[in-house]
């Protein structure tokens, strides 16, 4: 195994960069969510790097957990984005701002 | 080695930019999938194979086949102004400017690769003759972990699947009015 465990944490940092960003700057909810989910990811990758180079299975099982959780999450999440639209028709953050006042 | 990781990185890191910057969302979904698919890769090279599989199934099978279902079940056609306003543009300079001080300080040290293994064994998962949880690639070490060291945590992911399946439900069933009458 050449491979270092820096050059991975340098990919998850950079896929929660990535994610974090788009969290912030777009305004698509479903874009959001997705964004939501790469930095899930990034912590996944994270986990695995870091139980492969510790030597223990914990990392790998608590992926399973994340994996799960992110599944029961989506699900969650969509069926209320499916309700806004059906009352807002959009999903732009800026109409979703009743509960601002 | 090092080439399939810099092939997987580029397959992993480009897609997810690709998605995040992508107007139609239909297209960031198809992104999303190929990101998914590049980290499942860069999970085989960690040596976790039953996860790999798992994130191909999970991850780039069912969750973004809901999310391009509901993508084109709401069928939005409102073109997505992307005009931050300053608070969002302060927030974003200072997490980059973060990110790049955390990325150079990562680079520059040698990390925690440069640890020794007698500060790891110091460690209480390490793994030893009897601690069975050291590091194993079967499918029956991740069965064992779970029912064993995680037994709690595991069946409250089943009552967690349970209670978010029911809330799906209650969210999105058609609600009835005291008139009886049908209300979206």
């Amino acid at each position: 195994m050449t491979l270092s465990l820096n050059s991975f944490l340098f990919v998850s940092g950079l896929l929660f960069a990535i994610g974090f960003f788009g969290v912030l700057l777009r305004r698509n909810v479903l874009v959001i969510f997705m964004s939501l989910e790469m930095m899930l990811n990034a912590a996944i990758l994270a986990l695995i790097a870091f139980s492969r180079f510790n030597g223990t299975m914990d990392g790998n099982l608590f992926v399973f957990f994340i994996i799960t959780v992110a599944a029961a999450e989506i699900a969650v999440g969509l069926a209320i984005i499916v309700a806004l639209f059906r009352k807002r028709q959009s999903v732009m953050v800026e109409q979703l701002s009743s509960l601002k006042n | 080695m090092d080439v399939l990781f810099i092939i997987f990185a580029v397959l992993t890191v480009v897609p997810a930019l690709l998605m995040v910057v992508s107007r139609n969302p239909v297209n960031g979904a198809m992104f999303m999938i190929i990101s998914f698919v590049g980290m499942a890769a860069l999970f085989v090279l960690l040596e976790a194979f039953l996860l790999a599989i798992l994130q191909v199934l999970v991850y780039a099978g069912a969750i973004m086949v809901l999310f391009l279902f509901i993508i084109m079940l709401l069928d939005m056609d409102e073109v997505e102004k992307i005009k931050p306003g300053t608070v969002t543009s302060i927030a974003s300079g200072i997490s980059l400017a973060l990110i790049i001080v955390g990325v150079a300080v990562l680079l520059g040290s040698d990390g925690l690769a440069g640890q020794s293994v007698a500060h790891l064994a110091a460690a209480p998962d390490f793994p030893s003759a009897d601690n069975p949880m050291g590091l194993a690639l079967s499918a029956k070490a991740y069965g064992f972990g779970l029912f064993t060291k995680y037994m709690l945590p595991f069946q409250l992911t089943g009552v967690l699947l349970l209670v978010s399946m029911i809330g799906v439900i209650i969210i999105s069933k058609k609600r009835e009015t005291s008139q009886g009458q049908e209300q979206s």
